[in-house]
């Protein structure tokens, strides 16, 4: 069996080669891409990202539309960090900028007498199972860095508590989301990509 | 909980580890790929590759020192040392860095964190900051800790968070080297007066001393590099000690 290919979304948020390192690691041969035909012939997509939602804005609306169809297809689908939060309706960070709204509510600006951002490693707290962690230890640490996180809802998998309890891994059917790194959260993380590569 | 995080520094000279007492008298430690892949097996939280002796020449020598290391690490890696420009952070970032830390060109030119923050997200910019005693006030130091800046590292840490900084690194240079134990007092001041995390650094010399700056000195983070590269097994046990006196740490899965 051949190596899945994985079209990793570029929308010029951020830095993508340690992305593109963990994903070929996993065992998949990801391409990155801002070309929606090209990302629609994808086994499956990563969307990653890092900063602000308002870069999100640079997802085309032609983009939007090829990972709506792929997700439709049963193709899968990862968002990390910032991708994460784009699955959702949209955030407080940048109002006027709208999500996928593959995933309902609204990402807010974590809260509490802690430091924003929120930076460094953080237990995931289990709150069902999910094939995307298998064989991860119930409260493993894994890498954040982010200031806005998404509710909790029903897709939620697994939780991290920060000033606020929030999103750290969702999903629904064969969407995912994870809001800390993987490519940087050492052997879990890698799993974490191994069982999201194994599932396309 | 979020953990306290133990951060290795490689502090590189023409691709190979060296370790200087208050940044002079260089001493070889040792190849920066096996170093890395020694700490991440013993459980290290992120590593710092710190180029000591930067220059035009070595930049290339660099580039391929970040590309070893981070071939096989999966856990966030920062570079140092010569970062005077976006093409500088460019080059080590595509090279494979997470972060890159800025000292001497931040204070030469704040607006630099401001567009490499813009650019690549807050997360990918430290503001490296070496800092001395002098009276009752914390005197920055840049070019290595050779010239005097004129400021105060509460107050030019709190400039470089406004101006877009994801993290502090924060070096006493009155401690480098000397094992005697970190600045807690300095680190406290900037930590608490700052709403992004602060890297001690600067003096770890037992495991007391990292438990002190993680409390007293409301540190987020503490750099070592000599009390790592010279004892086996140093990260875990630091860990263990920690974890058994109630400070949040990420314990080694394997």
């Amino acid at each position: 069996m051949t190596a899945p290919s994985i079209a990793v979304v570029d929308y010029r948020a951020g830095n993508l080669t340690s992305v593109i390192k963990g994903l070929t690691a996993a065992g998949s041969r990801p391409f990155v891409t801002a070309d929606p035909t090209a990302a629609a012939g994808a086994d499956a997509v990563v969307v990653p990202g890092v900063g602000h939602f308002a870069a999100t804005a640079a997802v085309s609306e032609a983009m939007r539309d090829a990972l709506r169809t792929a997700v439709a297809a049963g193709k899968p689908l990862l968002g990390v960090c910032l991708g994460l939060q784009f699955l959702f309706d949209g955030s407080e960070e940048a109002r006027e900028v709208a999500g996928l709204g593959l995933l309902a509510g609204r990402c807010y600006l974590l809260q509490g007498d802690v430091k924003v951002p929120h930076v460094g490693w953080n237990t995931l707290e289990r709150r069902r199972d999910s094939p995307v962690l298998d064989g991860v230890a119930g409260e493993a640490y894994v890498y954040y860095t982010h200031s806005y996180a998404a509710p909790l809802g029903d897709a939620t998998v697994a939780s991290t508590t920060h000033g606020s309890t929030f999103a750290g891994v969702v999903e629904r059917g064969r969407v995912f989301g994870v809001q800390f790194h993987p490519e940087k959260s050492g052997e879990d993380g890698l799993r974490i990509l191994r069982n999201f590569v194994a599932l396309c | 909980m979020l953990a306290k995080r133990v951060i290795a520094c490689l502090d590189v000279r023409d691709g190979a580890v060296v370790k200087g007492v208050q940044f002079q008298d260089l001493a070889r430690a040792g190849d920066p790929a096996e170093l890395a892949r020694r700490y991440n097996a013993e459980g290290i939280d992120e590593l710092v590759i710190l180029d000591v002796t930067a220059t035009i020449e070595n930049r290339r020598a660099l580039a391929d020192t970040i590309r070893r290391v981070s071939a096989e690490l999966f856990i966030p890696l920062a570079v140092g040392g010569g970062i005077r420009s976006e093409t500088d952070a460019e080059a080590a970032l595509d090279a494979g860095a997470d972060k890159v830390a800025l000292n001497s060109a931040a204070i030469a030119d704040p607006s630099l964190v401001t567009r490499l923050s813009r650019r690549y997200g807050s997360q990918a910019v430290v503001v490296a900051i070496d800092a001395k005693r002098e009276d009752a006030r914390f005197a920055v130091f840049s070019r290595s800790g050779s010239t005097q800046t004129g400021r105060d590292a509460v107050a030019w840490a709190r400039q470089a968070a406004d101006a877009g900084a994801g993290e502090i690194l924060l070096t006493s240079i009155d401690r480098d080297g000397t094992r005697a134990g970190f600045d807690c007092e300095m680190t406290a001041a900037v930590s608490a007066a700052v709403p992004i995390p602060v890297i001690a650094s600067g003096g770890a010399g037992t495991f007391a001393h990292f438990h002190d700056v993680f409390t007293a000195g409301r540190a987020d983070a503490a750099l070592a590099a000599s009390v790592f590269h010279f004892q086996e097994h140093a990260v875990a046990a630091l860990k263990s000690f920690l974890h058994e006196r109630g400070v949040p740490v990420r314990q080694s899965s394997c």
